[in-house]
Parts: structure tokens; sequence; C-alpha cells
């Protein structure tokens, strides 16, 4: 068993980590990165102008967003990846690699989810922020570019990066419609192969886990240096103030 | 082909009758792993608790595990890979069975496991420690005020992310159409090829899907409000 997975990552390694790359299209891990990184940064200024929509007092801005919002939440990633499959072609009247299908699926899907989790970021900042700003003298904008955001969305980081880490799970869906992605890559060493299909996909999970696994881990560090500076405490010692909460939480 | 026609779809038994078995399988995977996944949850919380070093750490690795690999790859490596390795009489018995939907309910019910275990961990943590003294004190044993005194508050802060879990469970349900089960998204597709009703089709599948998983938002809303003493009087 061991000895079948070492063969298949010496025969492959290079078919999972970068797909047929120079005789095809990118593909394997690095795609899965890329399409991945890609999709987060677009999502991204659209999450913070969906949540500024959604917390608006006009209700023609409120609506649509809401709806958006719990249709994704309520609608399967598949069923969304397989309209983008059917509509992004008709709409822009040309043949779209299916690259950018998952990409405008995941953008779309993501900045949904990504909204909700600035929204929160902006609530949980307080009424105070807002009025205190406004009475320097700033705008809505200026108290939004300038108070409001940079506050919230420094707080969101460890979201963010949790975020990160569910759009690399996600972009496996990209299967279904033939996106070059590491899980492709797999499904065509397993097709090589034929005989070790447990083997391939053993390996396959372990390449996942390893990365959503460190990218957790950094987001779970970065989650407590941030709250403790929100709380003040940047010069104390960690294990002081974590500790007794985890000692007395643990006594069940 | 010609404009949009929701009824030529709605009107066509066949058509009808093949989204009817897809909601059908839907439902029994969704519900066949939830079951799973619960019980699971209870006896790897136990676990948790349990003295001893060794049951935490496997635990943890279990839930590491599940949370950090793709779904849809755990239900590969299940379908593709494990069912290849398992003995021959239980392998046609398995295919005799609809092999698919059970390697879609053991998959996604191993999966959304972990995430419950959690939230029920989460919930439990934070039920003031004083409450099981309390309770020991009043002569409970531990299993006794585990389910008389910390359970039933524990699973009430839990409620929120178990429902939002159980609606995840949902949506994730359609994964089985990757490993050939036959539930609605198949037949969305199933349909979308023999009657060339794209968008209608997918109209009617995503109408569906939304609506089960606002019906369980709902549900869910509703249990939370009864679960909480502040409201229960309105409820």
């Amino acid at each position: 068993m061991i000895n079948d997975i070492i063969a298949i990552i010496q025969d492959y390694w290079l078919l999972l980590l970068i797909g047929q790359y120079p005789n095809g299209p990118l593909g394997g891990l690095a795609n899965t990165l890329i399409l991945s990184a890609l999709s987060i940064g677009l999502a991204f200024p659209f999450s913070i102008l969906l949540a500024l929509a959604r917390l608006s007092k006009w209700s023609f801005l409120r609506w649509p967003v809401t709806v958006l919002v719990y249709v994704t939440r309520g609608v399967p990633l598949l069923m969304l990846i397989l309209w983008s499959y059917f509509l992004v072609p008709l709409l822009t009247g040309a043949d779209v690699p299916s690259f950018v299908t998952m990409l405008t699926t995941l953008v779309v899907y993501q900045a949904a989810f990504l909204s909700e989790v600035v929204r929160a970021g902006i609530v949980a900042l307080g009424h105070g922020q807002m009025e205190a700003a406004k009475a320097l003298g700033h705008g809505y904008f200026g108290a939004m570019r300038f108070v409001i955001l940079p506050q919230a969305l420094y707080n969101m980081i460890p979201s963010i990066l949790s975020t990160f880490v569910s759009t690399i799970k996600d972009t496996t869906l990209g299967y279904v419609i033939n996106v070059p992605d590491l899980t492709f890559a797999a499904s065509q060493v397993n097709n090589q192969l034929l005989t070790q299909p447990f083997q391939v996909f053993l390996i396959l999970a372990v390449i996942y886990y390893a990365i959503c696994w460190s990218l957790t881990h950094v987001a779970y560090r970065l989650e407590r240096r941030i709250t403790r500076r929100r709380a003040g405490l940047t010069g104390v010692r960690p294990t002081a103030v974590i500790a007794p909460v985890k000692i007395v939480s643990e006594q069940l | 082909m010609t404009g949009f026609d929701l009824s030529e779809i709605l009107t066509n038994p066949e058509f009808v009758a093949m989204l009817l078995h897809g909601i059908e399988m839907t439902f029994i995977i969704a519900i066949g792993s939830w079951l799973l996944a619960m019980t699971l949850a209870i006896l790897l919380l136990a676990l948790r608790f349990a003295p001893g070093r060794f049951g935490n750490a496997f635990v943890a690795g279990y839930v590491s595990y599940h949370r950090n690999v793709p779904t849809l790859v755990q239900l590969m490596l299940w379908y593709f890979g494990i069912f290849t390795l398992l003995p021959d009489w239980l392998t046609y018995w398995l295919a005799s069975h609809n092999a698919e939907a059970i390697f879609a309910i053991i998959g996604l019910g191993l999966c959304q496991a972990a995430y419950f275990s959690e939230d029920l961990r989460s919930g439990l943590r934070s039920v003031s420690p004083g409450q099981m003294e309390a309770a020991r004190a009043l002569g409970h044993g531990y299993i006794s005020a585990m389910r008389f005194v910390l359970m039933p508050q524990g699973v009430r802060n839990a409620l929120p992310p178990l429902i939002n879990h159980s609606v995840s469970l949902f949506k994730n349900s359609s994964l089985g159409v990757v490993i050939g089960a036959s539930e609605l998204t198949h037949a969305v597709k199933e349909i979308e090829n023999l009657s060339f009703r794209t968008f209608e089709i997918y109209l009617i599948g995503t109408v569906l899907y939304l609506f089960f998983s606002l019906l369980i938002m709902a549900g869910g809303a509703y249990l939370t409000m009864r679960a909480d003493p502040a409201t229960r009087a309105r409820a």
C-alpha cells in the first residue's frame, strides 16, 4: 500500500502539481490555488458593496441583496455551477473556458457569503464609531472609508482566511464541469492507473488536508492575536490571559 | 425550441415522476446522513469528554480530517476508493442495494458528524461549570446530570449552528450526483438531457432546493425561539 502510494507520487507529482501545463492548460494544485485566490480577490470588493447595500436605509438597495444572500444560502453550489455553465456562454456569446465559468460562480457565491461576514464586522463595531466619525465632520463615505471599514476589515482577517479555505474546498466542485484543477488531475491519474483508486484519492485527500489545515491554523493564530490586540493586551503574555478560561471550560 | 414554457415539463408525467423520485432520494440521503451524523456526533462528544487522552486526540483528528478535506473528495474516496477494497460479498450486496445512495449517506454523515460534534461541544462549553457541580450536589450521577441538566442547556446554545449545518447538509446531498446517486440534481440533469429545456428545469430545481432550505431555516428559527426562555411565552 505505502509503496503504491510512493510510486504514484513519483510518477505523477508533476501532473498533480501543474496539470499538463507546458503541453496543455495549466491544471492541478497550481490551478486550484489560482482559482481560489482569484475568486476571493474578486469577491472581496463586491462583498463590501453588498454589505453596505444590505445595511443601507433604502429598501431598494437592501432587498435585492437580501434575496441574493438567501438564494446563495439556500441553493447548492452545484446548482449554481450548472446555472453558470448554461448562462455564461449564453450571455457573453462566446465559448467560455470552464475555468471562467467556475470563477464567475465562485465570485458570486463567495461575495454573498463574505458580505455577511463584512456586515457582521460592521455591526459588531457599534453605532458609536459612526456617530463619532460624523461628529468629526466625515460624510457617510468618508466615515466608512477612514473609520468603519479599516477597523471592521482588520477584525475580519481570520474570517476572510477561513472563507479562503472554504473556497479551496469549493473549487473541487469544478470537477462536474471539467475545470482542470487538483481533483480533475487526480481523476486523470486514476483513469490511467485504473487499479489503485483508493491510493490515488487518499493522496488527493492528504494534499487538500495539508493545505486547508495549515491555512486554518494560520487563521486561528491570527484570530487569537487580533482578539488580544482588540482587548488592549498587546504587551501581555498570552498564556496569562487565555489559559484560565480554557481550564475552566474544559472541566465539563 | 421556443420561448419559456414550464408546462412542457410540469405536464409531462415522465418528467414529474423523475422529479418526485429525485426529491424522495434527496430526502432519503439528507435525513439518513443527518441521523447518522447526529448519532456519531453524540458518540464523538462522549469520547471527547471521556477521561484519558486517547479519546480526545482521536476525536480531534477525526474532526480535523473531516473539516479540512473537501466533502466531494471524501465522497470520492468512499465511493471510488473504499468501495473497491471491500470483500466481494459486501460489494455485491451493496451494488444490488443502491450503493451510490448508501455511500452518499455514509460519506456525508461521517463528514457532518464532525461539524455537529463541534457545535454541540461549543454549546456545552458555554454552560457554566457550576451547573455540573450543582447537579452532582443534588444527587445526579454524571450521565443523569448530562442528560437532565447540561445537555438541555448545551443543545439550546448549539441550536443556531446546528441548524446552519443541517441546511448545508441538505445542500450537500446534491454532491451525490458526482458518485451517481439519483437525487434531485441528477433528475434535473436527466430531464435537461431529455427535454432540452435547460432554463425551465434548472429553475424548477433551484426553486425546489430553495424552498426546502428556507423551510429548514424557518423551522430552525421557530425551534430557536421556542428553546429560548426569553421568547418562549410568545411562541
